[in-house]
């Protein structure tokens, strides 16, 4: 028998815009029936309905978001109506729960509470109010066999709690979410990093929007030290990887940790995916430029995943006939390297949902980061085209006035060669300015201006303090004299 | 390089050249690594195979006996073949060699199991 039933999705408050469109990615991966109960996405608590509980496991066997899934028992806005309402859960579902009850099954009570913090005594009286709970196994803190949770929510804002909780949940723990992997994956134990390897949680969380499972064949057409590949190949995708920097892909750039003066011999691509368990799924890289045509019309990707270049930190070329008068003097036998020229970033990201386009099957999924300035932002700026449809947008935040948004088209058309009388398919409108020469040149404000306005704010801040009577403090200061007080 | 990428490279970016494939590959060293054989892996990148380029890398690597130099229909059901096409396509490991350009002759080297396509200014 299959019924609707109710779950509490507790997400980590980190990258919050990117857990609805992870949610919806693997809830269509695996086809799961679901309805969402809560509206407001910044909550850290979810109420979902899943159609059957192997489904909201298979959820949780991929969401990087997700810190636990607990099966709900009672939920209220108000502590009595919320006691109420466990009461009867308890008594309508007695035969069900007699399980967890048992003077054999030992359990513990987890109190999480949210925006206001409670002492240890303030959470036992929690529990406490809880004593028509018919449980009769004994307490296991550290190796429970039932962990049930009583969760608070006292709002979003710290400035500004309610003085009731907004939510008052209680529910039995399921199943974790896969937030290990973030450290299991992590850049400070990985045996080859650059300067710009993705965080192993944004790229878990690529490769989740990019729904990678089992035997599919993923392609990174940018893929620098491979950081990307480690996610999909870690969810089963076989990867292949392309780069224009020789050096890069073959492990011989300068090293990017701080205490390595050198490049080991053995670091590598491979090397990485051996570290994580999945050297099975290695497939190749390739020194190649991008902006060259370069696989047989008859490969399809399941998905493509990439980071392509801002032209910050790691630059943007491709190969590019320069006319130069001089002479040659090179001679035959010379190893030569091709120059390079500035690939400007609209024409990269027109040849990549062109490629994208060509190039994944049908229902397969591009997935790709977008810089941008903060204020020039429109949706309208967006690249598009014609076979692929845009349907997930994530906002991350960088530096000063700079953002990226992650971007996830699925390919929702097969491939027709363009007329070339046409104008293109792709559309990548033109901002006003390269987002490199923008970041480095024609910020709307300079440096010390910036740094001129943040003085004048704090100052204002001050001000505003004084005039409500609070005394500045010197927080320095402060610590200094506590610290001598005890030596005293 | 595996000789499942090799199936997948082109030289079409040359200038003047039409189709660029299959590249004329040989191999001076090679390696076997073992890997996981994932049969439904192996079925679902058959249908982007170009038979004659793979019946091409077998006559290369040396294992033509186990490779039919025409595609048999049902492959998916001949698990036999499958993990030879598995062994062919996904253990060898090129690690030195070269990619040669069918139409043009430009080589391109293979040096430490990476293949070079990087074109010069004058050929794009």
């Amino acid at each position: 028998m299959t019924s609707w039933r109710k779950y509490i999705l507790w997400f980590a408050q980190e990258h919050v815009d990117f857990r609805v469109h992870e949610f919806e990615s693997l809830v269509k991966m695996f086809g799961l029936q679901v309805r969402r109960l809560t509206k407001q996405t910044q909550k850290p608590f979810w109420l979902v309905e899943f159609r059957e509980k192997e489904a909201a496991l298979q959820y949780a066997s991929r969401s990087v978001c997700l810190r636990a899934m607990l099966e709900l028992y009672a939920h209220g806005s108000k502590l009595s109506q919320f006691h109420d309402s466990l009461r009867a859960h308890v008594d309508a579902n007695r035969e069900e729960m007699a399980g967890y009850f048992r003077p054999d099954t030992s359990f513990k009570i987890v109190v999480e509470t949210y925006n206001k913090h409670f002492s240890q005594r303030e959470k036992v009286e929690k529990i406490e109010s809880m004593d028509y709970l018919p449980i009769e196994g004994p307490v296991n803190l550290k190796n429970p066999q039932v962990e049930w949770w009583y969760i608070e929510f006292w709002g979003l804002d710290p400035t500004d709690v309610p003085p009731e909780p907004e939510d008052i949940l209680f529910g039995r723990l399921l199943a974790s979410g896969q937030r290990h992997l973030i450290k299991e994956l992590s850049l400070k134990q990985r045996k080859f990093i650059g300067n710009t390897s993705m965080d192993a949680q944004l790229s878990l969380l690529m490769a989740n929007q990019a729904m990678v499972r089992d035997g599919d064949l993923v392609f990174d057409p940018f893929v620098g030290t491979g950081s990307l590949l480690v996610s999909a190949a870690k969810w089963g995708g076989y990867v292949l990887g392309a780069d224009i920097d020789y050096m890069m892909v073959h492990a011989r750039c300068r090293p990017s940790r701080i205490t390595q003066k050198v490049r080991e011999k053995d670091e590598s691509i491979r090397a990485n995916l051996k570290q994580y368990g999945c050297a099975d799924r290695y497939v190749d890289v390739v020194v190649a430029d991008f902006s060259n045509a370069l696989w047989h019309p008859r490969i399809s990707f399941d998905s493509i995943i990439t980071d392509p270049p801002y032209g910050i930190r790691e630059a943007t070329e491709k190969v590019e006939t320069k006319s130069t008068t001089k002479d040659s003097t090179r001679s035959e036998d010379m190893v030569h390297y091709p120059s390079t020229s500035h690939y400007s970033l609209q024409s990269l990201y027109g040849d990549l949902l062109e490629f994208a386009a060509r190039h994944l099957r049908l229902g397969g999924r591009l997935v790709c980061w977008l810089p941008f300035h903060r204020e020039d932002y429109d949706p309208k700026m967006l690249p598009q085209h014609q076979h692929l449809h845009l349907v997930a947008n994530s906002e991350q935040l960088l530096t000063g006035n700079t953002a990226r948004r992650l971007l996830t088209y699925e390919k929702c058309s097969k491939y027709i060669l363009p007329d070339p009388s046409l104008v293109s398919t792709t559309q990548v409108p033109t901002p006003s300015q390269d987002f490199r020469d923008r970041y480095f040149n024609n910020a709307l404000e300079s440096r010390k201006e910036r740094r001129m306005r943040k003085a004048e704010q704090r100052e204002q801040g001050r001000v505003e303090m004084e005039a409500r009577g609070k005394i500045p403090t010197d927080g320095r200061s402060k610590k200094c004299d506590m610290n001598k007080a005890r030596f005293v | 390089m595996k000789l499942s990428t090799y199936n997948f490279l082109t030289s079409m970016a040359i200038k003047g050249v039409k189709v660029g494939f299959p590249l004329k590959l040989t191999i001076n060293k090679k390696d076997v690594v073992e890997s996981e054989f994932n049969p439904t892996f192996v079925e679902r990148i058959l249908p982007k195979l170009d038979w004659s380029a793979v019946y091409g890398a077998a006559q290369v690597a040396e294992l033509t006996e186990d490779i039919p130099a025409v595609q048999p229909e049902n492959i998916g059901e001949n698990e036999v073949l499958l993990q030879k096409l598995h062994h062919l396509l996904f253990e060898i490991d090129v690690l030195e060699g070269q990619l040669e350009c069918p139409e043009t002759g430009r080589v391109f080297p293979i040096t430490d199991g990476i293949p070079n396509m990087l074109l010069n200014e004058d050929e794009v």
